[in-house]
């Protein structure tokens, strides 16, 4: 249970790890929090003949707020290096709902301090929160390689498990997530055998309020982690929310899209048959979570204006 | 203790037993319960037994794959799985392990105490672990609440099963003397603790 030999780098600047990478890239492996990485090379499931460790690098340790230009809103950027633990601040809720909901869930506090946003997405476990979340929120990664530098959307950057379309020489630099201009309410559930160990199946569901403010839905997401080779938007899910809101007839058909939406791949202690009913269950359940939040969130909106309007007099 | 020559290969050093190159030996300095440690090891070689190879034994080595928490160690600060690190990320590092809890003369810290009265430790092999991240955790919250306590446990396996004591223990101390007054259920919960 150690590690085969590698060669170690310890970069500080982002020039210096897309100069190893352009030598090193397809024998090497990138290591940021090593809460995905190191259990591999314990097991010598990974034996990379390159080590390098990102960690030092300030460049990847950054938060930003953008003004989106395209959309009038804004969009928050956050640096690869990003560790779980900040999703659990306080106030972080303010920045991004949804990944201050899945902060919790993401392995266990002594798990926290070291993962990163960058290194858990790179390395695409379908079961993990965080690729679930970038594809909940219509993320993108900022990737760059001593190339140049792109932009992959979420959708476009998860292929099968453990497996997405970066390349031997890139790097995650960071996560950019468009915030939204109106209110938004966000659910999520899953089950694991033990609470912070990888989920068997988890469901997220992300409902944006049309800025009219008559409670009507302008956009909804509907994810499921663990049910199939990667993340998975089921769009035949949302539709129902779209049309009917959160409502007994609309999660019941949101229920049963989940169900035949989903490709779940067995496991050792849950049956493909397992998988599909809980999905199901568990999107039913953060669909419910998401209406409630975004119902107390018009509920503050309509309390404050009535406050303002009194204050007025 | 550490930063022997590459001649000698010392049966408790997993990574002389596999004969690398002397090249392949990094330098690494940290700061181990106050005193400074300087080491001479293989890249590959992880926190758990560098820690152990410098006389910290109290980290144990469990899974070595970041389930089981013996290995719990506090990096500057913060509980971290020392199987999942590499010896040469903690240079420059501030390292904690269970040896810094007690003082010189042996008695036990407050924890350590506590988990004592509440028997909160049957064979001890996962309680170093538990101790740092709990130390952890009350550093930030002297008065956790008792979700706080067992979410912060869930990282932790003990295989003798004795979780109950371990958290009757945090929250005594957490609600004991020179806590807040009135903390909610603090006495029953205790009282119970010391029944079983």
């Amino acid at each position: 249970m150690k590690p085969a030999p590698f060669a170690y780098h310890r970069p500080s600047g982002l020039d210096e790890v897309l100069e190893l990478l352009a030598v090193h890239g397809a024998d090497a492996k990138l290591l940021a929090g090593g809460q995905s990485l190191l259990p591999l090379m314990n097991f010598r499931l990974s034996r990379p003949a390159h080590v390098i460790d990102v960690n030092r690098v300030a460049a990847l340790d950054y938060e930003q707020a953008l003004d989106d230009a395209r959309e009038g809103g804004q969009r928050l950027v956050l640096g690869a290096l990003t560790r779980h633990r900040r999703l659990t601040e306080p106030g972080f809720e303010r920045r991004c709902r949804l990944l201050s909901l899945v902060g919790p869930w993401i392995g266990h506090p002594q798990i926290r301090t070291r993962g990163t946003l960058g290194g858990s997405i790179a390395h695409a476990d379908s079961a993990a929160e965080l690729p679930g979340a970038l594809l909940a929120l219509d993320g993108e990664v900022l990737v760059a390689s001593s190339r140049g530098e792109r932009v992959i959307a979420a959708r476009d950057l998860f292929v099968h498990h453990l497996t997405t379309t970066l390349e031997d020489d890139e790097v995650i630099t960071g996560v950019r997530i468009p915030v939204p201009a109106g209110r938004e309410g966000c659910g999520f559930a899953e089950v694991a055998a033990r609470r912070g160990d990888f989920a068997l199946a988890g469901a997220m569901v992300r409902l944006s309020a049309a800025p009219a403010g008559d409670g009507s839905l302008a956009e909804a997401r509907v994810v499921l982690i663990g049910a199939g080779p990667t993340p998975l938007r089921v769009e035949a899910a949302e539709r129902p929310l779209l049309e009917g809101g959160v409502t007994p007839a609309s999660l019941e058909a949101l229920e049963a899209a989940v169900r035949s939406g989903v490709d779940p791949t067995p496991q050792q202690a849950a049956s493909r048959e397992y998988l599909v009913r809980v999905a199901g269950t568990l999107a039913r359940r953060a669909a419910e979570q998401a209406g409630a939040d975004l119902a107390a969130r018009l509920g503050d909106d309509a309390a404050g204006r009535e406050n303002g309007s009194r204050h007025g007099r | 203790m550490g930063a022997e020559s590459t001649s000698t290969t010392p049966r408790d050093d997993p990574a002389a037993q596999h004969a690398e190159p002397a090249a392949e030996r990094l330098e690494t300095t940290f700061e181990l319960n106050g005193s400074g440690v300087r080491l001479e090891v293989a890249p590959r070689m992880l926190l758990t037994d560098a820690l152990r190879q410098a006389g910290a034994h109290g980290t144990r080595a469990g899974c070595e794959h970041g389930v089981c928490g013996a290995c719990t160690v506090l990096l500057d600060g913060e509980p971290v799985r020392s199987c999942l690190m590499l010896a040469v990320q903690a240079d420059g590092c501030r390292v904690e392990t269970v040896e810094s809890l007690a003082a010189a003369d042996g008695s036990l810290d407050p924890l350590q105490d506590a988990f004592h009265r509440h028997h909160g430790l049957q064979c001890g092999f996962c309680t170093g672990g538990i101790l740092m991240s709990l130390t952890a955790l009350l550093r930030e919250d002297p008065a956790p609440s008792e979700a706080l306590v067992r979410d912060t446990l869930q990282g932790h396996l003990c295989r003798c099963t004795g979780y109950q004591q371990m958290i009757d223990a945090v929250l005594e101390l957490a609600g004991g003397a020179g806590g807040p007054p009135g903390a909610p259920d603090a006495d029953g919960s205790t009282a119970g603790g010391a029944g079983r």
